[in-house]
């Protein structure tokens, strides 16, 4: 339990808890990207500097920035609305009852501190040479499900993205 | 209390944001936020399992976490743009009017 540990983990929780409880969507996204930046800080800190970087990549970097144009491409100005759901008490109830249960079953199984997991090991030194190895060897086969899923999923997205009233008119300009 | 346990805990915590915004908002957008949120919080106990675990150099916590930050993204993809495409027939992200399933 670290002051390093402490200030991430502090980060992390106050942009995500942010980012779901601000009431102007865009501020949600950047205070989003705050959280996602924490969560990479805690990866570095664990040793997992890949993770940490693509992290970064995918989610502040990627994932954000679409969420961004989304929100900016379906903004009505016409019509404020109510950010939160009607029965947003039970949301944050039934939140609340899955956080105080998951905390009670880590505090129980902490419990013995004669625990195997209770010393921790030296930080394991991964190299992204090591990781490359591992993804070009041992997980070759995942890593090509992985890429067909990512390309099945990027063209899919596109399509259904796209306008049909925008493929009409391209087709006429075409003729 | 052990690092483990720590992270562990903020893990949970980071779940429970999660699945808070999930549950309350109404754009279908932050929803969608809220959901990757939680499938953050699972990779963090993945590298956190992973670094105190007793086989780090077996390195399969973070192969996991990889694998899962990819098909986040691809899930973020198709799902913005599947709200792209309901906002063009219903002209609103508000999940609580989305309420008939005929375009």
């Amino acid at each position: 339990m670290t002051a390093t540990f402490l200030i991430l983990a502090a980060i992390t929780v106050a942009g995500t808890a942010a980012a779901m409880g601000l009431r102007n969507a865009v501020h949600c996204v950047l205070a989003l990207t705050v959280g996602f930046a924490g969560v990479a800080g805690l990866y570095l800190y664990l040793g997992a500097q890949f993770v940490g970087f693509t992290q970064i990549m995918v989610y502040v970097g990627a994932v954000a920035i679409l969420a961004v144009f989304a929100i900016m491409m379906t903004h009505n100005p016409g019509q404020p609305e109510e950010p939160f759901s009607r029965y947003w008490v039970w949301g944050a109830v039934i939140a609340a009852a899955v956080f105080l249960t998951l905390a009670r079953a880590v505090h129980l199984a902490f419990e013995p501190t004669s625990s195997v997991l209770a010393v921790p090991p030296q930080a394991p030194d991964i190299t992204v040479q090591q990781i490359g190895d591992a993804l070009m060897r041992r997980y070759v086969l995942p890593l090509e499900i992985i890429g067909l899923l990512l390309t099945a999923a990027l063209i899919g997205a596109v399509i259904i993205a796209m306008d049909p009233r925008d493929d009409a008119s391209m087709e006429d300009a075409a003729e | 209390m052990t690092p483990l346990e720590g992270y562990l805990l903020l893990s949970a915590l980071l779940f429970a944001i999660g699945l808070a915004g999930a549950l309350t908002r109404r754009n279908a957008i932050l929803v969608l936020i809220g959901i990757e949120l939680m499938l953050n919080a699972a990779n963090l106990n993945f590298i956190a399992f992973w670094r105190y675990g007793p086989h780090p150099e077996a390195m399969t916590g973070v192969m996991f976490a990889i694998f899962s930050i990819a098909v986040a993204a691809a899930e973020a993809a198709v799902g913005l743009a599947l709200i792209l495409a309901a906002y063009r027939h219903l002209r609103t992200t508000n999940l609580d009017r989305m309420n008939r399933l005929k375009g």
